[in-house]
Protein backbone atom coordinates (compact mmCIF):
# COMPACT_ATOMS: atom_id res chain seq x y z
CA UNK A 1 0.00 0.00 0.00
CA UNK A 2 1.34 3.38 -0.76
CA UNK A 3 1.19 5.91 1.75
CA UNK A 4 -0.36 9.03 1.53
CA UNK A 5 2.34 11.88 0.76
CA UNK A 6 2.39 14.23 3.23
CA UNK A 7 5.98 15.87 2.48
CA UNK A 8 5.89 19.32 2.77
CA UNK A 9 6.96 20.89 -0.95
CA UNK A 10 9.44 23.69 -1.41
CA UNK A 11 6.72 25.74 -2.76
CA UNK A 12 4.49 25.23 0.42
CA UNK A 13 7.23 26.62 2.51
CA UNK A 14 6.58 30.55 3.99
CA UNK A 15 9.23 32.41 3.12
CA UNK A 16 10.72 33.57 6.79
CA UNK A 17 9.26 37.24 5.95
CA UNK A 18 5.59 36.45 5.44
CA UNK A 19 6.04 33.96 8.61
CA UNK A 20 7.23 36.58 10.95
CA UNK A 21 4.74 38.88 9.77
CA UNK A 22 2.35 36.88 10.34
CA UNK A 23 3.21 35.60 14.00
CA UNK A 24 3.53 40.05 14.91
CA UNK A 25 0.27 39.94 13.37
CA UNK A 26 -0.95 37.43 15.48
CA UNK A 27 0.60 38.63 18.58
CA UNK A 28 -1.11 42.08 17.92
CA UNK A 29 -4.13 40.48 17.34
CA UNK A 30 -3.95 38.57 20.87
CA UNK A 31 -3.35 42.12 22.57
CA UNK A 32 -5.98 44.22 21.67
CA UNK A 33 -8.18 41.38 22.33
CA UNK A 34 -7.02 41.20 25.53
CA UNK A 35 -7.60 45.27 25.93
CA UNK A 36 -11.37 44.86 25.16
CA UNK A 37 -12.40 43.36 28.36
CA UNK A 38 -14.25 40.13 28.97
CA UNK A 39 -15.50 39.42 25.39
CA UNK A 40 -11.90 39.90 24.73
CA UNK A 41 -10.79 37.37 27.22
CA UNK A 42 -13.44 34.84 26.20
CA UNK A 43 -11.22 34.84 22.52
CA UNK A 44 -8.11 35.15 24.06
CA UNK A 45 -9.25 32.12 26.20
CA UNK A 46 -10.42 30.30 22.85
CA UNK A 47 -7.08 31.14 21.15
CA UNK A 48 -4.79 30.00 24.17
CA UNK A 49 -7.06 26.91 23.90
CA UNK A 50 -4.73 26.00 21.05
CA UNK A 51 -1.60 25.66 23.23
CA UNK A 52 0.87 25.38 20.53
CA UNK A 53 0.22 29.25 18.87
CA UNK A 54 1.44 30.14 22.52
CA UNK A 55 3.67 27.50 22.26
CA UNK A 56 4.88 28.70 18.66
CA UNK A 57 5.17 32.09 19.77
CA UNK A 58 8.23 31.40 21.96
CA UNK A 59 10.27 29.97 19.43
CA UNK A 60 9.83 33.78 17.57
CA UNK A 61 12.59 35.17 19.71
CA UNK A 62 14.70 37.67 20.00
CA UNK A 63 17.90 37.53 17.79
CA UNK A 64 21.20 38.20 19.99
CA UNK A 65 22.83 40.22 17.91
CA UNK A 66 26.18 40.24 19.44
CA UNK A 67 26.33 36.86 18.84
CA UNK A 68 25.22 36.21 15.35
CA UNK A 69 27.28 36.75 12.05
CA UNK A 70 25.59 39.40 9.59
CA UNK A 71 25.62 36.77 6.74
CA UNK A 72 21.93 35.68 5.22
CA UNK A 73 20.92 32.28 6.45
CA UNK A 74 20.42 29.52 4.49
CA UNK A 75 16.83 28.79 3.12
CA UNK A 76 14.56 27.26 5.43
CA UNK A 77 14.45 24.36 2.79
CA UNK A 78 17.95 23.84 3.05
CA UNK A 79 18.73 23.82 5.94
CA UNK A 80 16.14 21.37 6.60
CA UNK A 81 16.31 18.53 3.89
CA UNK A 82 20.22 18.64 3.75
CA UNK A 83 20.91 16.74 6.85
CA UNK A 84 23.69 14.56 8.59
CA UNK A 85 21.66 12.43 11.16
CA UNK A 86 22.56 8.86 10.51
CA UNK A 87 19.85 7.58 12.85
CA UNK A 88 17.48 8.44 10.24
CA UNK A 89 19.70 7.15 7.09
CA UNK A 90 22.81 7.91 6.07
CA UNK A 91 22.05 10.25 3.03
CA UNK A 92 21.73 14.22 3.35
CA UNK A 93 17.97 13.26 2.04
CA UNK A 94 16.94 10.22 4.61
CA UNK A 95 16.36 12.50 8.02
CA UNK A 96 13.53 14.64 6.22
CA UNK A 97 12.24 11.59 5.00
CA UNK A 98 12.48 9.54 7.82
CA UNK A 99 11.62 11.49 10.91
CA UNK A 100 8.53 12.67 9.68
CA UNK A 101 7.06 10.48 12.27
CA UNK A 102 9.39 10.50 15.23
CA UNK A 103 7.70 11.47 18.39
CA UNK A 104 9.31 13.53 20.54
CA UNK A 105 6.66 14.15 23.17
CA UNK A 106 7.48 13.31 26.07
CA UNK A 107 10.74 13.20 26.29
CA UNK A 108 12.61 13.06 29.40
CA UNK A 109 16.53 14.25 29.87
CA UNK A 110 18.53 11.86 32.29
CA UNK A 111 20.68 14.50 34.27
CA UNK A 112 23.61 12.33 35.91
CA UNK A 113 27.55 11.96 37.02
CA UNK A 114 28.87 14.42 38.76
CA UNK A 115 26.25 16.83 39.75
CA UNK A 116 24.05 17.60 43.29
CA UNK A 117 20.73 17.85 40.92
CA UNK A 118 20.24 14.29 39.48
CA UNK A 119 17.27 12.77 38.10
CA UNK A 120 15.17 12.69 35.21
CA UNK A 121 13.66 15.70 33.65
CA UNK A 122 10.82 16.27 31.50
CA UNK A 123 11.80 18.79 28.36
CA UNK A 124 8.48 21.57 29.70
CA UNK A 125 11.35 21.08 33.15
CA UNK A 126 14.27 21.62 31.04
CA UNK A 127 12.50 24.24 29.12
CA UNK A 128 10.65 26.46 31.34
CA UNK A 129 13.17 28.48 33.20
CA UNK A 130 15.09 29.43 29.92
CA UNK A 131 14.77 32.44 27.77
CA UNK A 132 14.87 31.44 24.49
CA UNK A 133 17.40 33.39 21.94
CA UNK A 134 17.79 33.55 18.45
CA UNK A 135 21.29 33.15 16.80
CA UNK A 136 22.53 33.04 13.05
CA UNK A 137 25.64 31.01 13.42
CA UNK A 138 28.07 29.28 10.63
CA UNK A 139 28.07 25.60 10.46
CA UNK A 140 30.44 23.86 9.47
CA UNK A 141 30.76 20.21 8.11
CA UNK A 142 34.09 18.24 8.13
CA UNK A 143 32.82 16.90 4.75
CA UNK A 144 33.82 20.62 3.86
CA UNK A 145 30.57 22.12 3.20
CA UNK A 146 29.15 24.89 5.11
CA UNK A 147 25.69 26.45 6.12
CA UNK A 148 24.53 29.77 8.06
CA UNK A 149 21.75 28.73 9.82
CA UNK A 150 19.41 31.11 12.35
CA UNK A 151 19.25 28.75 15.54
CA UNK A 152 16.31 29.38 18.45
CA UNK A 153 17.90 28.26 21.94
CA UNK A 154 19.44 28.83 24.82
CA UNK A 155 23.14 28.64 26.50
CA UNK A 156 24.14 25.44 27.40
CA UNK A 157 25.63 27.06 30.65
CA UNK A 158 22.68 28.31 31.98
CA UNK A 159 21.26 24.67 32.19
CA UNK A 160 24.56 23.27 33.47
CA UNK A 161 23.97 25.40 36.09
CA UNK A 162 20.98 24.31 37.33
CA UNK A 163 22.33 21.03 38.04
CA UNK A 164 25.36 21.95 40.28
CA UNK A 165 28.05 19.88 38.76
CA UNK A 166 30.87 19.05 41.56
CA UNK A 167 34.73 19.92 41.30
CA UNK A 168 35.16 16.22 39.76
CA UNK A 169 32.85 17.25 36.68
CA UNK A 170 36.06 17.95 33.99
CA UNK A 171 33.74 16.94 30.97
CA UNK A 172 30.01 16.47 29.71
CA UNK A 173 28.31 13.66 27.77
CA UNK A 174 25.68 13.63 25.99
CA UNK A 175 23.90 10.74 24.50
CA UNK A 176 21.04 10.41 21.42
CA UNK A 177 18.20 8.43 22.00
CA UNK A 178 18.53 5.02 21.23
CA UNK A 179 15.25 3.73 19.32
CA UNK A 180 15.56 0.84 17.13
CA UNK A 181 11.41 1.04 16.12
CA UNK A 182 11.89 4.88 15.35
CA UNK A 183 15.33 5.28 14.06
CA UNK A 184 15.41 3.00 11.46
CA UNK A 185 19.49 3.97 10.68
CA UNK A 186 19.81 2.36 14.29
CA UNK A 187 19.46 -1.08 12.74
CA UNK A 188 22.60 -1.11 10.99
CA UNK A 189 25.76 -0.88 13.01
CA UNK A 190 26.74 2.15 10.72
CA UNK A 191 28.19 3.72 14.16
CA UNK A 192 28.39 2.62 17.65
CA UNK A 193 24.88 3.37 18.99
CA UNK A 194 23.44 5.19 20.58
CA UNK A 195 25.65 8.29 19.29
CA UNK A 196 27.78 9.88 21.96
CA UNK A 197 29.42 13.25 22.08
CA UNK A 198 31.24 15.45 24.68
CA UNK A 199 32.75 18.68 25.69
CA UNK A 200 35.04 19.79 27.88
CA UNK A 201 33.96 21.07 30.77
CA UNK A 202 34.86 25.48 29.90
CA UNK A 203 33.63 24.54 26.60
CA UNK A 204 30.26 23.38 27.07
CA UNK A 205 30.07 27.02 29.72
CA UNK A 206 31.20 28.92 27.61
CA UNK A 207 28.59 31.87 26.12
CA UNK A 208 28.90 30.86 22.21
CA UNK A 209 27.49 26.88 23.21
CA UNK A 210 23.72 26.64 22.89
CA UNK A 211 21.12 24.45 23.27
CA UNK A 212 19.06 24.44 19.93
CA UNK A 213 15.39 24.15 20.35
CA UNK A 214 13.75 25.58 17.23
CA UNK A 215 15.62 27.08 13.83
CA UNK A 216 13.76 30.21 11.70
CA UNK A 217 11.65 31.24 14.15
CA UNK A 218 9.90 27.96 14.72
CA UNK A 219 10.10 24.49 16.72
CA UNK A 220 12.94 22.61 15.26
CA UNK A 221 12.18 19.91 12.61
CA UNK A 222 12.36 16.03 13.59
CA UNK A 223 15.43 15.64 11.12
CA UNK A 224 17.46 18.96 12.84
CA UNK A 225 17.98 16.91 16.07
CA UNK A 226 14.10 17.58 17.98
CA UNK A 227 13.43 18.23 20.54
CA UNK A 228 16.76 19.02 21.91
CA UNK A 229 20.67 19.17 20.05
CA UNK A 230 23.60 21.07 20.72
CA UNK A 231 25.49 23.46 18.95
CA UNK A 232 29.26 24.54 18.58
CA UNK A 233 29.49 26.65 16.00
CA UNK A 234 33.44 26.53 16.09
CA UNK A 235 33.80 23.00 15.86
CA UNK A 236 32.72 20.70 12.91
CA UNK A 237 29.23 19.67 12.95
CA UNK A 238 29.28 15.92 14.20
CA UNK A 239 30.28 17.11 17.65
CA UNK A 240 26.26 19.12 17.33
CA UNK A 241 24.68 15.94 18.89
CA UNK A 242 20.93 15.72 18.12
CA UNK A 243 17.99 14.56 20.46
CA UNK A 244 19.55 14.85 23.66
CA UNK A 245 18.57 12.21 26.17
CA UNK A 246 20.89 11.94 28.36
CA UNK A 247 23.49 14.17 30.12
CA UNK A 248 26.20 13.18 32.36
CA UNK A 249 28.64 15.10 34.02
CA UNK A 250 32.00 13.01 33.79
CA UNK A 251 35.89 13.00 35.20
CA UNK A 252 37.15 11.35 31.94
CA UNK A 253 37.07 12.34 28.27
CA UNK A 254 34.07 10.93 27.03
CA UNK A 255 34.64 8.50 23.57
CA UNK A 256 32.57 10.70 21.11
CA UNK A 257 30.76 8.23 18.56
CA UNK A 258 33.20 9.22 15.47
CA UNK A 259 35.95 8.82 17.55
CA UNK A 260 35.09 5.27 17.94
CA UNK A 261 34.71 4.99 14.60
CA UNK A 262 37.62 5.72 13.26
CA UNK A 263 40.05 7.65 15.56
CA UNK A 264 42.54 8.78 13.17
CA UNK A 265 40.21 11.00 11.39
CA UNK A 266 38.08 12.04 13.87
CA UNK A 267 39.38 13.47 17.34
CA UNK A 268 37.51 14.62 20.75
CA UNK A 269 38.25 18.45 20.50
CA UNK A 270 36.53 18.44 16.57
CA UNK A 271 37.97 21.87 16.32
CA UNK A 272 37.67 23.53 12.78
CA UNK A 273 40.82 23.98 11.42
CA UNK A 274 41.89 24.84 7.94
CA UNK A 275 45.53 24.11 8.62
CA UNK A 276 44.91 20.47 9.90
CA UNK A 277 43.39 18.11 6.95
CA UNK A 278 41.15 15.03 7.08
CA UNK A 279 43.28 12.21 6.46
CA UNK A 280 41.08 11.65 3.36
CA UNK A 281 40.25 15.32 2.31
CA UNK A 282 41.61 18.86 2.62
CA UNK A 283 39.69 21.32 5.30
CA UNK A 284 41.62 24.58 3.80
CA UNK A 285 38.43 25.22 1.92
CA UNK A 286 34.89 24.81 2.14
CA UNK A 287 31.51 24.97 -0.22
CA UNK A 288 28.90 27.15 0.96
CA UNK A 289 25.68 25.07 0.15
CA UNK A 290 23.24 27.22 -1.37
CA UNK A 291 25.78 28.90 -3.81
CA UNK A 292 25.19 28.74 -7.59
CA UNK A 293 26.71 25.91 -9.54
CA UNK A 294 29.55 27.76 -10.00
CA UNK A 295 30.38 29.58 -6.97
CA UNK A 296 33.71 29.42 -5.66
CA UNK A 297 34.52 27.74 -2.58
CA UNK A 298 35.65 29.89 0.17
CA UNK A 299 38.37 29.53 2.78
CA UNK A 300 37.52 28.09 5.95
CA UNK A 301 38.25 30.12 8.86
CA UNK A 302 39.98 29.49 12.24
CA UNK A 303 37.60 28.04 14.55
CA UNK A 304 34.77 28.55 12.01
CA UNK A 305 35.54 32.54 12.18
CA UNK A 306 35.15 32.46 16.01
CA UNK A 307 38.78 32.41 16.84
CA UNK A 308 38.56 35.58 18.91
CA UNK A 309 35.72 34.18 21.71
CA UNK A 310 37.66 30.35 21.80
CA UNK A 311 40.85 30.18 21.21
CA UNK A 312 41.99 30.98 24.68
CA UNK A 313 40.19 27.14 25.63
CA UNK A 314 43.56 26.16 23.50
CA UNK A 315 45.81 28.50 24.19
CA UNK A 316 49.30 26.05 24.61
CA UNK A 317 47.74 23.06 23.37
CA UNK A 318 48.87 21.43 19.83
CA UNK A 319 46.30 21.43 17.56
CA UNK A 320 47.53 18.81 15.02
CA UNK A 321 47.38 16.21 17.87
CA UNK A 322 44.42 17.57 19.46
CA UNK A 323 42.51 17.07 16.27
CA UNK B 1 13.73 -7.02 -39.36
CA UNK B 2 16.62 -9.43 -38.78
CA UNK B 3 19.04 -9.10 -35.62
CA UNK B 4 21.38 -6.57 -36.96
CA UNK B 5 18.97 -4.17 -37.96
CA UNK B 6 16.97 -5.27 -34.96
CA UNK B 7 20.18 -4.07 -32.79
CA UNK B 8 20.91 -1.16 -35.06
CA UNK B 9 17.31 0.32 -35.18
CA UNK B 10 16.06 -0.64 -32.12
CA UNK B 11 18.52 -2.00 -29.15
CA UNK B 12 21.57 0.21 -29.78
CA UNK B 13 19.25 3.18 -29.79
CA UNK B 14 16.99 1.84 -26.72
CA UNK B 15 20.69 1.59 -24.74
CA UNK B 16 21.56 4.79 -25.79
CA UNK B 17 18.80 6.89 -24.64
CA UNK B 18 18.79 4.84 -21.29
CA UNK B 19 22.62 5.58 -21.08
CA UNK B 20 21.60 9.47 -21.33
CA UNK B 21 18.68 9.64 -18.68
CA UNK B 22 21.24 10.07 -15.53
CA UNK B 23 22.72 13.39 -17.58
CA UNK B 24 19.40 14.60 -18.68
CA UNK B 25 18.38 14.06 -14.89
CA UNK B 26 21.41 16.19 -13.81
CA UNK B 27 20.99 18.93 -16.39
CA UNK B 28 17.13 19.07 -15.77
CA UNK B 29 17.92 18.94 -12.01
CA UNK B 30 20.95 22.04 -12.17
CA UNK B 31 18.21 24.16 -14.05
CA UNK B 32 15.23 23.53 -12.28
CA UNK B 33 13.66 22.13 -15.38
CA UNK B 34 10.46 19.90 -15.07
CA UNK B 35 10.30 20.61 -11.21
CA UNK B 36 13.46 18.06 -10.77
CA UNK B 37 16.32 19.24 -8.34
CA UNK B 38 19.45 18.24 -6.82
CA UNK B 39 19.06 19.26 -3.79
CA UNK B 40 20.68 21.80 -1.55
CA UNK B 41 24.31 20.70 -3.15
CA UNK B 42 23.75 20.29 -6.47
CA UNK B 43 27.73 20.00 -6.87
CA UNK B 44 27.88 17.05 -4.74
CA UNK B 45 24.40 15.50 -6.36
CA UNK B 46 26.32 15.63 -9.88
CA UNK B 47 29.60 14.38 -8.64
CA UNK B 48 28.03 11.07 -7.14
CA UNK B 49 25.52 10.57 -9.71
CA UNK B 50 28.32 11.00 -12.39
CA UNK B 51 30.99 8.28 -10.56
CA UNK B 52 28.60 5.86 -9.36
CA UNK B 53 27.02 5.80 -13.35
CA UNK B 54 30.03 5.32 -14.66
CA UNK B 55 30.91 1.90 -12.29
CA UNK B 56 27.38 0.96 -12.96
CA UNK B 57 28.31 1.02 -16.68
CA UNK B 58 31.59 -0.55 -15.94
CA UNK B 59 30.14 -3.17 -13.95
CA UNK B 60 27.24 -3.86 -17.00
CA UNK B 61 30.21 -3.72 -19.83
CA UNK B 62 31.68 -6.43 -17.52
CA UNK B 63 28.42 -8.09 -17.36
CA UNK B 64 28.19 -8.76 -21.16
CA UNK B 65 31.02 -11.97 -21.25
CA UNK B 66 29.06 -14.46 -18.83
CA UNK B 67 25.49 -13.40 -20.06
CA UNK B 68 27.44 -14.28 -23.35
CA UNK B 69 28.32 -17.43 -22.39
CA UNK B 70 25.62 -18.71 -19.59
CA UNK B 71 22.71 -17.16 -21.93
CA UNK B 72 23.97 -18.03 -25.53
CA UNK B 73 23.05 -14.25 -26.21
CA UNK B 74 26.01 -13.61 -28.25
CA UNK B 75 24.29 -10.83 -30.01
CA UNK B 76 24.89 -9.09 -26.95
CA UNK B 77 28.70 -8.25 -27.53
CA UNK B 78 27.11 -5.45 -30.17
CA UNK B 79 26.12 -3.17 -27.28
CA UNK B 80 29.49 -3.92 -25.60
CA UNK B 81 31.45 -1.25 -26.73
CA UNK B 82 28.71 1.60 -26.46
CA UNK B 83 28.08 0.51 -23.06
CA UNK B 84 32.10 0.97 -21.90
CA UNK B 85 32.23 4.25 -23.77
CA UNK B 86 28.95 5.94 -21.65
CA UNK B 87 31.50 4.38 -18.59
CA UNK B 88 34.04 6.45 -19.53
CA UNK B 89 32.28 9.47 -20.59
CA UNK B 90 30.61 9.41 -16.82
CA UNK B 91 34.07 9.37 -15.56
CA UNK B 92 35.21 12.23 -17.38
CA UNK B 93 31.99 13.53 -16.18
CA UNK B 94 32.66 13.05 -12.81
CA UNK B 95 36.08 14.40 -12.84
CA UNK B 96 35.43 17.29 -14.57
CA UNK B 97 32.86 18.03 -11.98
CA UNK B 98 35.53 17.51 -9.44
CA UNK B 99 37.99 19.58 -10.88
CA UNK B 100 35.51 22.50 -12.17
CA UNK B 101 32.43 22.37 -10.13
CA UNK B 102 34.14 21.11 -6.91
CA UNK B 103 37.29 22.68 -7.22
CA UNK B 104 37.21 25.86 -9.49
CA UNK B 105 39.41 24.79 -11.61
CA UNK B 106 42.33 25.49 -8.80
CA UNK B 107 44.81 23.19 -10.65
CA UNK B 108 47.43 23.40 -7.45
CA UNK B 109 44.70 22.01 -4.97
CA UNK B 110 43.64 19.30 -7.35
CA UNK B 111 47.48 18.22 -7.79
CA UNK B 112 47.96 18.55 -4.04
CA UNK B 113 44.65 16.36 -3.83
CA UNK B 114 45.50 13.72 -6.21
CA UNK B 115 48.97 13.11 -4.45
CA UNK B 116 48.13 13.35 -0.83
CA UNK B 117 44.50 12.25 -1.58
CA UNK B 118 44.99 7.79 -1.69
CA UNK B 119 41.49 7.29 -2.97
CA UNK B 120 41.51 10.59 -5.28
CA UNK B 121 44.94 9.00 -6.60
CA UNK B 122 43.55 5.81 -7.50
CA UNK B 123 40.75 7.34 -9.13
CA UNK B 124 42.92 9.04 -11.11
CA UNK B 125 44.46 5.92 -12.19
CA UNK B 126 41.30 4.13 -13.03
CA UNK B 127 40.87 7.34 -15.52
CA UNK B 128 44.25 7.65 -17.12
CA UNK B 129 43.73 3.68 -17.85
CA UNK B 130 40.26 4.70 -19.23
CA UNK B 131 41.17 7.06 -21.86
CA UNK B 132 42.84 4.69 -23.79
CA UNK B 133 40.72 2.44 -24.09
CA UNK B 134 37.97 4.85 -25.55
CA UNK B 135 40.47 5.98 -27.88
CA UNK B 136 41.19 2.71 -29.25
CA UNK B 137 37.70 1.42 -29.19
CA UNK B 138 36.89 2.01 -33.06
CA UNK B 139 37.20 -0.35 -35.55
CA UNK B 140 40.12 1.21 -37.19
CA UNK B 141 42.11 0.53 -33.74
CA UNK B 142 41.14 -2.68 -33.48
CA UNK B 143 42.55 -3.60 -36.44
CA UNK B 144 45.61 -1.29 -36.52
CA UNK B 145 46.53 -2.86 -32.85
CA UNK B 146 45.88 -6.22 -33.91
CA UNK B 147 46.11 -8.61 -31.14
CA UNK B 148 47.42 -5.84 -28.76
CA UNK B 149 44.13 -4.20 -29.03
CA UNK B 150 42.81 -7.31 -26.55
CA UNK B 151 45.99 -7.17 -24.75
CA UNK B 152 45.21 -3.21 -23.93
CA UNK B 153 41.58 -3.95 -23.23
CA UNK B 154 42.17 -6.16 -20.47
CA UNK B 155 42.80 -2.85 -18.91
CA UNK B 156 39.00 -2.84 -18.49
CA UNK B 157 39.83 -5.55 -14.86
CA UNK B 158 42.41 -3.01 -13.02
CA UNK B 159 40.07 -0.11 -13.85
CA UNK B 160 37.01 -1.52 -12.37
CA UNK B 161 38.89 -2.60 -9.53
CA UNK B 162 40.33 0.74 -9.12
CA UNK B 163 37.27 2.65 -9.75
CA UNK B 164 35.12 0.29 -6.75
CA UNK B 165 38.01 1.07 -4.43
CA UNK B 166 37.79 4.74 -5.06
CA UNK B 167 34.44 4.94 -4.18
CA UNK B 168 34.45 2.38 -0.95
CA UNK B 169 37.53 4.75 0.46
CA UNK B 170 35.69 7.82 0.54
CA UNK B 171 32.51 6.73 2.10
CA UNK B 172 32.58 8.19 5.34
CA UNK B 173 31.32 5.00 7.52
CA UNK B 174 28.28 2.89 5.58
CA UNK B 175 29.90 1.01 3.44
CA UNK B 176 26.79 -1.21 2.22
CA UNK B 177 26.34 0.84 -1.53
CA UNK B 178 30.28 0.15 -2.07
CA UNK B 179 30.02 -3.55 -1.04
CA UNK B 180 27.56 -3.91 -3.31
CA UNK B 181 29.29 -2.86 -6.22
CA UNK B 182 32.25 -4.85 -4.53
CA UNK B 183 30.43 -8.09 -4.61
CA UNK B 184 28.95 -7.92 -8.17
CA UNK B 185 32.76 -7.12 -9.76
CA UNK B 186 34.29 -10.12 -7.34
CA UNK B 187 31.30 -12.22 -9.14
CA UNK B 188 32.00 -10.94 -12.82
CA UNK B 189 35.74 -11.30 -11.75
CA UNK B 190 35.36 -14.64 -10.24
CA UNK B 191 33.28 -16.15 -13.27
CA UNK B 192 36.59 -15.20 -15.34
CA UNK B 193 38.62 -16.69 -13.37
CA UNK B 194 36.78 -20.00 -13.08
CA UNK B 195 36.39 -20.09 -17.34
CA UNK B 196 40.34 -19.06 -17.65
CA UNK B 197 40.89 -22.53 -14.92
CA UNK B 198 38.78 -24.96 -16.88
CA UNK B 199 39.99 -24.17 -19.49
CA UNK B 200 43.69 -24.26 -18.78
CA UNK B 201 43.01 -27.99 -16.96
CA UNK B 202 40.78 -28.33 -20.65
CA UNK B 203 44.08 -27.86 -22.51
CA UNK B 204 46.11 -29.60 -19.93
CA UNK B 205 43.96 -32.54 -20.34
CA UNK B 206 44.26 -32.33 -24.51
CA UNK B 207 40.83 -31.46 -25.40
CA UNK B 208 39.99 -28.37 -27.08
CA UNK B 209 40.13 -25.11 -24.98
CA UNK B 210 37.02 -22.79 -24.50
CA UNK B 211 37.45 -19.96 -25.84
CA UNK B 212 39.16 -16.86 -23.84
CA UNK B 213 36.47 -15.39 -21.56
Amino acid sequence: MKRPDNRIRPSEITPPEVYFDRRQMMALGLASLAAGGIAGRRALAAEAGNASTILAARYKAARNTKLSIASTPNTYEAITTYNNFYEFGTDKSDPSQNAREFRTTPWNVEIGGECEVKGSFTLEDILKPVTFEERVYRLRCVEAWSMVIPWVGFPLADLIKRFKPTSKAKHVEFTTLLDRQQMPGQRYRVLDWPYVEGLRMDEAMHPLTFMVVGVYGRILPNQNGAPLRLVTPWKYGFKNIKSIVRIRFVEKQPLNSWQVAAPNEYGYYANVNPKVDHPRWSQATERRIGGSLFAQRSATEMFNGYAEQVASLYAGMDLTRNF
Amino acid sequence: MNITQRYRWLYKPAVFIIALLPLARLVAGAFGIAGISLGADPVNEILHECGKTALQLLLITLAVRPLVRLGRLHNLLRLRRMLGLFAAFYALLHFVTYAWLDQNLDFQAILADILKRPYITIGMAALLMLVPLAVTSTNGWMRRLGRRWQKLHYLIYPIAILGVWHFWWQVKADIREPLAYAAILAALLGYRVVVKARSVSATARGRSADPAP
